[in-house]
């Protein structure tokens, strides 16, 4: 199997049945379609965001991944492993986290759950030790490993649940909104964590997340879903090309001047740059993010008397926002 | 194997903490003991060896009724309402992606419970009991370990019920509702209010077959020595038979409700 596919999709869909209350006695039988003809293909090692607004269809697709969910139709793979026929083998291969559950023993000690881990994962007992070591080092569990998990705080108890899908040395691991509810610090150290992870042990992450500094921080691949269809899988920089988004270059002239006009370097009729805002000697304007800043910088400097300037980089929220609105 | 073991140990622990509602636990099992032990000592003036029992033995069945209710889970507080609100909120799917079988998974940890609570909730009630009335204690040594063999056998088909009616949330909105209508019933066939023996006819055919006697009407009699040889045999394969017949139909519905949960989502 060509390992370019380690986790593969072809055209998988989940169609769900609900029944709705139609009058009196009437039901009516109603489709959703939460993930709608999805692929995508994943290699060994990569770490991919993917991100979408409510109900895009992110949960949906992580629990066929890990085969608690059936797929409608289409073709899924993990490790060459349908998931939904045999996930309990799957199981001893993958780690999932779903944020918003947690998989520990609510009234005993974390040490209790990891023990369990131990034991269901079936994990050599020097293998388990090690990475128990290891994750209480670098998630700083030492001084939760005897609370009972109920008296944990949601960033500690985020950080146990990590650990506890890790400790059998998942090939890959899926994480579903880990960083939901955390504070600043919090989300810091899961991502330090998950990025020396990748690094270190090439376990590839698949991540949803809402916070699009996760993505930043951590992913060279975003992929993003909105109705249950796949709209963009690329870098991150590209995602700005595709939702046209436009960088700004800030200038500092000597004086006040009127604003800048910069004709397209290709004779076109459109504008190579656009005055967003002028504030006395200094001006705001917006260029395509995928053009390069340096030929405009040179122009401008030829014709104008320029003082100081910089470049700043689109945000990345308002980029996606506008992808998702655009959505049919 | 070793895995279902550290799960028992953990359901045990897990109840060794809570030591208030153990000791409460205890008081109230006990003040019940004797409020019913002062009503049977009534009946039997009125009627001696009413169901077969003289006094003495009525007021080990007594007892003992205190002393396994916990254990058994029959006014509750078992694993069922944890594994409804599981179902409920959709927490068992991740149950679900986990290298374990469901139905194993929580039998073990529930007889840790029961383990815990046979020790913590039985021991101290049935003591006091035996201080304060003349109880009929077995008078061979193996009736001891008999009558434990029948305890756990009951256990497990408490265990077994209440698995089934768990396993009905997936299908009911109200997984709550059939909790409690089973809980009551197994309040009533389970021998609680009064010795199965002392019912009439049909009514009392009736309950002594269903799964609820095993809970405490098999294990009485067997600690008053009124199953020996082929009896203690038969009483033994009675509770086996419906704790197989009640695992296997939780097995049923436990593949029933993966199925639909793995399709529909819950
Ligand atoms: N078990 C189910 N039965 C019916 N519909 C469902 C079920 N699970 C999910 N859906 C629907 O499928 C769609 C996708 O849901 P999903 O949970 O995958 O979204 P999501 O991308 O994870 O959203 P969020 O960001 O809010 O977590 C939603 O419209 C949801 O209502
Ligand atoms: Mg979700």
């Amino acid at each position: 199997m060509a390992d370019d596919g380690f986790i593969s999709l072809d055209g998988v869909e989940k169609v769900f049945e609900v029944r709705r209350r139609a009058g009196l006695l009437r039901r009516e039988r109603h489709e959703v379609r939460a993930v709608d003809g999805i692929s995508f293909r994943v290699a060994r090692g990569e770490m991919v965001g993917y991100i979408g607004p409510n109900g895009a269809g992110k949960s949906t697709t992580i629990k066929m991944l890990t085969g608690i969910l059936t797929p409608s139709g289409g073709r899924l793979r993990v490790a060459g492993i349908d998931p939904s026929r045999e996930r309990t083998r799957l199981a001893h291969r993958i780690g999932v986290v779903f944020g918003q559950r947690t998989t520990l023993w609510w009234d005993l000690p974390l040490r209790d759950s990891y023990r369990l881990m131990h034991r269901m994962y079936r994990i050599p007992d020097r293998r388990y030790r090690e990475n128990l070591d290891r994750c209480v080092e670098l998630l700083d569990l030492g001084e939760l490993l005897e609370v009972p998990v109920r008296q944990l705080s949601l960033g500690q108890r985020m950080r146990g649940d990590i650990a506890a899908a890790l400790l059998h040395d998942p090939e890959v691991l899926y994480l579903d909104e880990p960083t939901i509810g955390l504070d600043v610090i919090s989300k810091a150290k899961v991502r330090q964590f998950l990025k020396e992870l990748n690094a270190e042990r090439g376990t590839t992450v698949l991540l949803t997340t809402h916070d699009l500094t996760d993505i930043e921080q951590l992913c060279s691949r975003v992929m993003v879903i909105d109705h249950g269809r796949l709209m963009y899988d690329g870098s991150l920089a590209g995602l700005h090309e595709v939702g046209e988004s436009e960088r700004m270059l800030v200038v500092d002239l000597e004086r006040e001047l009127p604003p800048i006009v910069l004709q397209s370097a290709d004779g076109g009729d459109q504008p190579a740059l656009r005055a967003v805002k002028v504030e006395g000697p200094r001006q705001w304007l917006a260029f395509p993010a995928a053009a390069s800043a340096a030929p405009l910088v040179a122009r401008i400097a030829a014709d104008y008397p320029l003082v100081d300037l910089s470049v700043r980089e689109p945000d990345i929220e308002a980029v996606i926002a506008r992808m998702y609105e655009s959505a049919p | 194997m070793r895995l279902y073991a550290v799960v028992a140990a953990g359901g045990f622990r897990r109840y060794a903490t809570y030591r208030t509602a153990t000791v409460a636990g205890v008081f109230t099992n006990t003040v019940f003991g004797f409020i019913v032990a002062y009503t049977y000592i009534a009946l039997w003036d009125e009627r001696p060896q009413l169901g077969g029992y003289d006094t003495s033995q009525a007021l080990t069945y007594v007892w003992l009724g205190q002393a396994l209710l916990a254990a058994g889970a029959r006014m509750g507080g078992g694993f069922e309402s944890e594994l409804v609100e599981r179902i409920r909120t959709g927490d068992i799917a991740v149950d679900l992606y986990r290298p374990a079988d469901l139905q194993l998974w929580w039998m073990a940890a529930d007889l840790g419970r029961a383990t815990f609570h046979l020790l913590g909730r039985g021991v101290a009630p049935m003591i006091l009991g035996a201080l304060a009335f003349d109880l009929a204690l077995p008078g061979s040594f193996w009736t001891w370990p008999a009558f434990l063999l029948s305890v756990f056998l009951g256990i497990v088909v408490s265990f077994a019920v209440r698995y089934l009616v768990a396993m009905s949330a997936f299908w009911l909105l109200d997984g709550a509702g059939a909790m409690r209508m089973a809980m009551l019933a197994g309040l009533f066939f389970s021998g609680m209010l009064l010795p199965l023996n002392l019912f009439p006819g049909l009514l009392g055919e009736v309950a002594r077959a269903l799964p609820w006697s095993s809970l405490l009407q098999v294990p009485a009699d067997v600690f008053l020595g009124k199953h020996a040889g082929w009896g203690l045999v038969e009483a033994y394969a009675f509770q086996a038979g419906w704790a197989v017949v009640l695992l296997g139909a939780g097995r049923l519905l436990q593949t029933g409700a993966t199925r639909r949960v793995v399709v529909q989502g819950g």
